[in-house]
């Protein structure tokens, strides 16, 4: 994907650090958003040293104003943007009794709101360059369901609906939407675990270990490259066996 | 003036990729040159463009024949 131009939200952490870092290695000009201040410009000096032209823009993907100037500053330098990954994501996990109105819309708003927002953005670009690819990053309980997760398993699942719709919509313009569902991978989303339950979901997984970062940027990788260009509305499980989609 | 309906039928042929003479100022997007709904997204994205204007997506509702275009157009650069 050399020269692509790739956006990354949620690139400063976890698995969009590394994704971010993977599409730098295959050539990408890489363009990270994160809300983190110091992480974000961490993260842009390894993905520097890798594909020196890429940039890095701290935004807050639940501000419009933030995303829209983020994605004008891109377009100026780059004038394209050819792949979008929608990473950005957070837990606020509580039993539905318990949840409040505010942990659901936060996390809402993160997780599905925001992909709204940037791909109605990126998405005029990328018709008249007849060319795009977007990766949702889901989850494998957006499929499964998962106690104490309502909201969040809800903006996955919802990720996996909007992401086949958007995909029929645009179709016919060369542009490909799919997911990438990861199962339970060592980042510290799933550091924030209880050790309990961490062995719980470990017997439960047939590989019997986490999935790594980078087994899921593999997969992102392959879904935002040219080669990919006949699958789309697809969902990716990368979860070493735990779900099979 | 006429040079507007030129530059707007002109945009039409590559949008629609439709012949010329089928572009007449009476024809509808949708039901004489085949358009889709993306289609006409697209050609109201590229007449922004053309023309430096913006044309809201109320605006972008109501034009669906090529004189409805024409004169969308001569009006926003009129004002």
């Amino acid at each position: 994907m050399r020269d692509r131009v790739a956006i990354v939200t949620g690139a400063s952490s976890g698995i969009g650090r590394v994704v971010a870092i993977h599409l730098a290695k295959l050539g990408a000009r890489v363009v990270l958003i994160s809300n983190e201040s110091i992480r974000i410009l961490e993260a842009l000096e390894e993905v520097r040293a890798i594909s020196p032209e890429s940039e890095a823009f701290e935004a807050d993907v639940t501000s419009f104003p933030c995303l829209e100037e983020s994605v004008k500053l891109t377009l100026e330098k780059f004038g394209r943007i050819d792949i979008l990954v929608n990473n950005a994501g957070i837990t606020r996990d509580a039993l539905l009794v318990r949840m409040s109105l505010a942990d659901w819309e936060r996390v809402l708003a993160v997780n599905l709101t925001s992909v709204f927002q940037l791909t109605r953005m990126i998405l005029k670009p990328m018709m008249k360059a007849r060319y795009g690819r977007i990766v949702n990053i889901s989850s494998v309980v957006g499929v499964t369901g998962n106690p104490g997760q309502a909201n969040y398993v809800a903006s996955k699942a919802g990720l996996v609906g909007f992401s086949k719709s958007i995909a029929l919509e645009i179709a016919s313009r060369n542009i490909t939407v799919n997911c990438v569902a990861p199962g339970f991978i060592a980042t510290a989303m799933t550091d924030a675990l209880n050790p309990k339950a961490k062995e719980a979901i470990l017997s439960r997984i047939p590989m019997g270990a986490m999935g790594s970062p980078e087994d899921v940027a593999h997969a992102v990788a392959f879904l935002a490259s040219e080669r990919a260009g006949y699958i789309t509305g697809e969902t990716l499980h990368v979860n070493g066996g735990l779900y099979m989609g | 003036m006429s040079n507007i309906a030129e530059r707007v039928k002109k945009i039409v042929v590559e949008q629609l990729g439709v012949e010329a003479s089928q572009v007449t100022e009476e024809a509808n997007f949708v039901e004489d040159l085949g358009a889709d709904s993306l289609d006409t997204v697209e050609l109201v994205m590229a007449l922004e463009e053309e023309f430096g204007c913006e044309i809201s997506d109320d605006a972008a509702e109501k034009i669906v024949t090529v004189k409805q275009a024409i004169e969308f157009i001569k009006k926003s650069l009129d004002g």
